[in-house]
């Protein structure tokens, strides 16, 4: 029997897995907002700023999420503070300690966006906080930093997943880039919707789903490597969890694939979407819960 | 500066008396499981089942019968943390909650812990679990309240057949060899040492006596640091932001009319 069986399960459930997919997204709209404003045009304005206005109610919801699901939540603070000496608490080799910290600095970040994005649309009467958003040297600042926390916060999950001991997590090393990839294809597909309500520019949308038509393809072959660098261990999945994960991969995956191609826009731009977030949900409950019952 | 302290555990003199969990919940004031209702394992004699927050040590039975039951032995482990040299809990706490003493233990430090329940997925011994009294991971401490004051951990002083030794790390080991060369002299050819050498973990500072393999007691053939999934995961997942910048680029510059 593999090493991995013989450990206990940290009972992380539904607040965890909520807490990480909606960290893919927070992080995933931040970076793709980022990317976006960095290699796009500058009609995409409006989907940059929905970018921005989603990333940080999305990390305050992460915070609270993670908050309530400790077993002392007054405590929280001890991921960041040393509770007797008040100095900084960080472990560079702990996935958790480094993610608490990763997670305040990202909210920050997102903050400063969410702000200088109510700034521009002139919904906050200080002009001067524009400065805080790019085009604005400080506010390119802002985004490119809170782009590379936003891609940490976005796959670390799945690195802490990894530096655990329990079966199907410690088993492979291929998690936190399966996290990632699917919170670039879950975030492209909330921006797509967003932007479909919104009314933003349909170019600005396309190259949305082109760019999550390409993570799709990207996020199917991360789950068939981490399938078969599994092993033998994958057998633990001829059961309903890996039933669940193959519709995930046929409904999440190859379904949107397919309704990219349709020519009507309620298939492409909110079914299509709505079926890649609940796959990227079922992804995290997966991993989560088959390794949590073994 | 106190030298390493621990436990060696001669399983094959063990009588499951359950002593020694009996006087570890008395001594650390662990309460009683399910508000104190009786509840049975019903495939078992053993129904404190496995360690936990509440179970700091826990005497594993082992029955093993023939199919016709005519032969049959009981292999009785008294289990407990293994105060790993390398210890994964102490690796991935993020509160700093658990540390080393100076007698080379790992404690939880319970007004410190948060219960995140990091360190209860990484030990690869699945030792520690959630008091769900105090709401913080908890675990043997090898009684270090009790090692401060000059006393031995309140399970080795219970032990009514000395299967449960405490003494400095130096000590024990010359014990368990001279006991292990004794039994396999006799006949016990299946007797070895698990976790007395560094190659486990570094070493466990609470090791064991086994007749058979250590699948049979519940223990990892080969236990593992969790940091050892760090470096690859975090190069895979690298690898997946450069994919995804550059998927960007491509989808976000390929398109006509202008940058208007």
């Amino acid at each position: 029997m593999p090493n991995t069986f013989f450990t206990a399960s940290p009972h992380w459930r539904w607040l965890i897995v909520a807490y990480f997919f909606l960290g893919g997204l927070a992080g995933g709209s931040y970076f793709l907002a980022t990317l976006m404003d960095l290699f796009g045009k500058s009609r995409d304005r409006r989907l940059v700023g929905l970018g921005y206005l989603s990333a940080f109610p999305l990390v305050c919801l992460c915070g609270l999420v993670l908050t309530v699901d400790l077993g002392r939540p007054e405590r929280f603070w001890h991921m960041l503070v040393q509770s007797e000496t008040f100095r900084p608490m960080i472990k560079m080799y702990s996935p958790m300690s480094v993610g608490a910290w990763a997670l305040l600095l990202f909210g920050g970040c997102a903050f400063l966006s969410f702000v200088a994005v109510l700034a521009e649309r002139g919904w906050l009467a200080w002009p001067l906080l524009r400065q805080l958003g790019p085009p604005a040297f400080v506010g390119r600042l802002v985004t490119v930093i809170g782009a590379l926390l936003g891609f940490y916060v976005a796959g670390y999950t799945g690195v802490l997943l990894a530096v655990t001991n329990r079966p199907i997590w410690a088993d492979t090393t291929l998690l936190g880039l399966s996290f990632l990839i699917s919170a670039a294809s879950t975030s492209a597909a909330l921006l797509i919707l967003l932007g479909s309500w919104g009314g933003v520019s349909s170019d600005g949308i396309q190259a949305l789903e082109r760019f999550d038509g390409s993570v799709l393809v990207l996020e199917a072959l991360a789950i068939a490597a981490l399938v078969a660098s599994l092993g033998r261990i994958a057998m633990v999945w001829l059961n309903g969890w890996g039933l669940l994960l193959a519709v995930m991969v046929l409904g999440g995956i190859a379904l949107p694939l397919y309704l990219r191609r349709l020519p009507d826009r309620a298939s492409r731009w909110t079914i299509g979407p709505l079926l890649v977030l609940l796959g990227g949900l079922i992804l995290r409950a997966v991993i989560i819960f088959s390794s949590d019952r073994l | 500066m106190p030298e390493p302290m621990g436990f060696f555990t001669d399983t094959t003199v063990c009588i499951g008396c359950k002593a020694c969990e009996v006087a570890c919940k008395e001594w650390n004031q662990l309460p009683a499981a399910n508000g104190g209702v009786r509840t049975l394992s019903g495939n078992s004699y053993d129904n404190t089942r496995h360690l936990d927050g509440i179970h700091w040590r826990h005497v594993k039975f082992i029955e093993q019968f023939s199919e016709d039951r005519r032969q049959g032995r009981w292999l009785m482990m008294s289990d407990v943390c293994k105060h790993c040299v390398r210890a994964g809990c102490l690796e991935v706490c993020p509160t700093g909650a658990i540390i080393r003493t100076e007698f080379d233990t790992v404690v939880i430090q319970s007004d410190a812990c948060n219960g995140c329940r990091d360190c209860i997925g990484a030990c690869p011994f699945g030792v520690i679990d959630i008091n769900p009294v105090s709401g913080t991971a908890q675990k043997c401490t090898l009684c270090y309240d009790r090692m401060k004051g000059g006393l031995e951990p309140a399970c080795a002083k219970a032990c009514p057949t000395e299967s449960i030794n405490f003494g400095t790390i130096v000590d024990l080991k010359k014990m368990a060899q001279a006991r292990l060369g004794r039994l396999q002299h006799a006949g016990e050819r299946g007797a070895y040492l698990y976790g007395a050498d560094d190659t486990m973990l570094g070493g466990l500072n609470s090791f064991y006596l086994l007749v058979d393999k250590p699948e049979v007691y519940g223990l990892p053939p080969d236990p593992r640091i969790p940091s050892r999934n760090l470096k690859p995961s975090a190069l895979w997942s690298v690898l997946g932001a450069v994919a995804i910048t550059l998927t960007s680029i491509v989808s976000f510059r390929k398109r006509g009319g202008g940058d208007a």
